[in-house]
């Protein structure tokens, strides 16, 4: 086996192992988006919008947007958890092993994408249980972009985790301020359309907006819809950089 | 087995570089147990760094078991295994399974990781916590884990920054026999720092002293000692006679330091034990009548202060001290 990916599995396997002790952690962590399903979303199903989704419900138009706000949260925690063992001593004792320093963000950006996947799912049956039609083939597609997206940016997360030490700071001012924008200025929660111009203005040039509107029309099985593609373009964009960035990071020296 | 050959580091801090480690040069035998000492800022944990491959050195280089680290950095980690001062362990990973993961890290199948997590965890009496995470073990036992880390591949080389700091006098014993115990059972290579000058004094074979970047001394305990602290003697005699005493004192061969203290004459003269009797004879000849007489073996801690005028305490904090007062002397 090629050493990167053995490597890479050695670090895969070693975060993964603590979530598989008490996967209880898993849902956990997830607190937040199942909020904002449950409380939100049943609410805005509730005024009985159109949000113009075509043939798709509410649920419909309402569960990638969630999908998406987990795949920005999820890599906070990741990162925040590096910020931890670059300051403590864990960091340090990987890089004196002869082990990858690609692997070793290869490898968390796997636990973090394989957990997102967990999440996702556990979402999506709740939005089942909660009266989501399901159209399995797009939700499925659904999941593979936001895998994409979702590597991107937890790797950037580390990128952000490395820059910051010691006092980590910089990860939190960074990560507050731009969290809530990207999330809001995406259509997340409303559609971007009913803001003023200047808003949408703002939405169009956010990257994660193409994701979320992509994300909505695989969701309802709507494959050849301009905005997949665009989706699929913006969620490799953010993947290339954000690794291209991490790898470099790490192979700098820490 | 190391050799750091005219090592330097610059950082640069907005405009200003400064120099961590300034020229730094030794050579570590195979088996051999040294350790690097020196004041908060001397350059030691740079010089650490740059041995372990972590940070690339600004001039000079490092070959350890023959291997270039610029060149073959992976051959050189294959053969180090490095304790640093932090915990290595992860706070949500049991010990057992940091073990395996670490054995990984180096090649180790699964099988020959989980044997080898087994024996580490053996050799250093912490099999009971095999199954627990960090946060429930006490200092003692966090650094045992450490050490435990370091050590399974089967290093040839071990690098120990500051391993006993923070223990209490029980878990530095243990830790100390443990350390022995390889270097008997596996003639490792060991290096460590230290801010316990007793330990260094006791264990190790060789001393090098590191001081605003650059390598001071460089012996063994006993050397350091007589060549650049030497010993001393306290003879206490009526306070008339002092001064003619310290005059006396002056023509005995190998004194280099007299001073008095109201009754009490302190010499600094080489192989004190044999200059004492010459003394008193010396004192007796011109009727002074000496009340006390006593020697003191010189610590690294006075060779430390000789050398860069500083002490160096456990707390790792490094005072000013004067260099050419006797201290802690007790008359006996």
């Amino acid at each position: 086996m090629p050493k990167l990916i053995r490597d890479t599995a050695t670090v895969f396997s070693r975060e993964i192992t603590p979530e598989l002790r008490s996967p209880v952690s898993i849902v956990l962590a997830m607190g937040q988006p199942l909020l904002f399903l449950v409380l939100f979303g049943s609410m805005l199903v509730g005024t009985g919008a159109d949000l113009g989704t075509g043939t798709g419900d509410v649920w419909q138009w309402f569960v990638p947007g969630i999908l998406v706000m987990m795949c920005l949260m999820g890599p906070l925690s990741a990162g925040h958890s590096m910020l931890g063992e670059l300051n403590g001593g864990q960091m340090e004792r990987f890089l004196v092993t002869p082990i990858s320093r690609t692997a070793i963000i290869l490898g968390r950006t796997g636990k973090d994408t394989v957990t997102l996947f967990a999440q996702a799912v556990l979402i999506a049956a709740t939005a089942i249980g909660l009266g989501m039609r399901l159209h399995l083939p797009g939700a499925l597609a659904t999941m593979v972009l936001l895998t994409v997206m979702a590597v991107g940016l937890s790797a950037l997360s580390y990128v952000l985790a490395i820059a910051s030490r010691p006092s980590g700071n910089l990860f939190w001012i960074v990560t507050q301020m731009l969290i809530f924008p990207i999330m809001l200025l995406s259509g997340i929660l409303l559609p971007v359309d009913a803001g003023p111009g200047w808003l949408s203005a703002v939405a169009a040039i956010n990257p994660v907006t193409f994701i979320v509107d992509g994300a909505r029309a695989l969701f309802t099985g709507d494959f050849l819809s301009a905005s997949v593609l665009s989706g699929a373009i913006a969620a490799v964009a953010i993947a290339a950089i954000g690794l291209i960035l991490s790898t470099r990071a790490m192979k700098r020296g820490i | 087995m190391i050799r750091a050959e005219g090592l330097r580091r610059t950082f640069k801090a907005g405009r200003e570089t400064i120099e961590a480690v300034r020229d730094v040069s030794f050579d570590v035998a195979t088996g051999e147990l040294l350790a690097l000492l020196g004041p908060n800022g001397a350059g030691k944990s740079t010089t650490l760094r740059m041995l372990t491959t972590l940070l690339p050195p600004t001039a000079g280089s490092v070959h350890i078991a023959g291997h270039d680290a610029a060149r073959e950095p992976g051959r050189v980690r294959d053969a180090i295994g490095y304790v640093g001062q932090k915990n290595a362990s992860g706070e949500n990973h049991r010990i057992r399974d940091e073990l395996i993961t670490q054995g990984r890290c180096y090649g180790l199948k699964r099988r020959d990781a989980q044997r080898r997590a087994d024996e580490v965890l053996e050799t250093l009496g912490i099999s009971d916590m095999a199954a627990r995470v960090p946060g429930t073990l006490s200092g003692g036992q966090r650094r045992r884990v450490d050490i435990a880390l370091g050590l399974v591949h089967n290093p040839s080389v071990l690098f120990l920054d500051e391993p006993s700091t923070g223990l209490d006098p029980d878990s530095r014993a243990g830790l100390w026999a443990q350390i022995q115990r390889l270097r008997r059972e596996h003639r490792i290579t060991i290096l460590l720092t230290t801010h316990h000058l007793d330990e260094a004094d006791r264990m190790a074979e060789r001393i090098v002293i590191v001081d605003q970047g650059r390598v001071i001394a460089n012996g063994t305990a006993d050397t350091l000692k007589a060549d650049l602290a030497g010993d001393w003697l306290h003879v206490t005699v009526p306070a008339a006679d002092a001064a003619r005493a310290a005059g006396l004192a002056d023509l005995m061969a190998g004194v280099s330091d007299v001073t008095t203290e109201g009754r009490t004459v302190n010499v600094r003269i080489a192989d004190a034990d044999a200059a004492l009797p010459a003394y008193l004879r010396l004192l007796d000849h011109d009727s002074i009548r000496v009340t006390r007489a006593s020697v003191r073996r010189p610590s690294l801690d006075d060779v430390f202060i000789n050398l860069t005028g500083l002490r160096l305490e456990e707390s790792g904090d490094a005072h000013e001290a004067t260099t050419d007062e006797p201290t802690g002397a007790t008359h006996a």
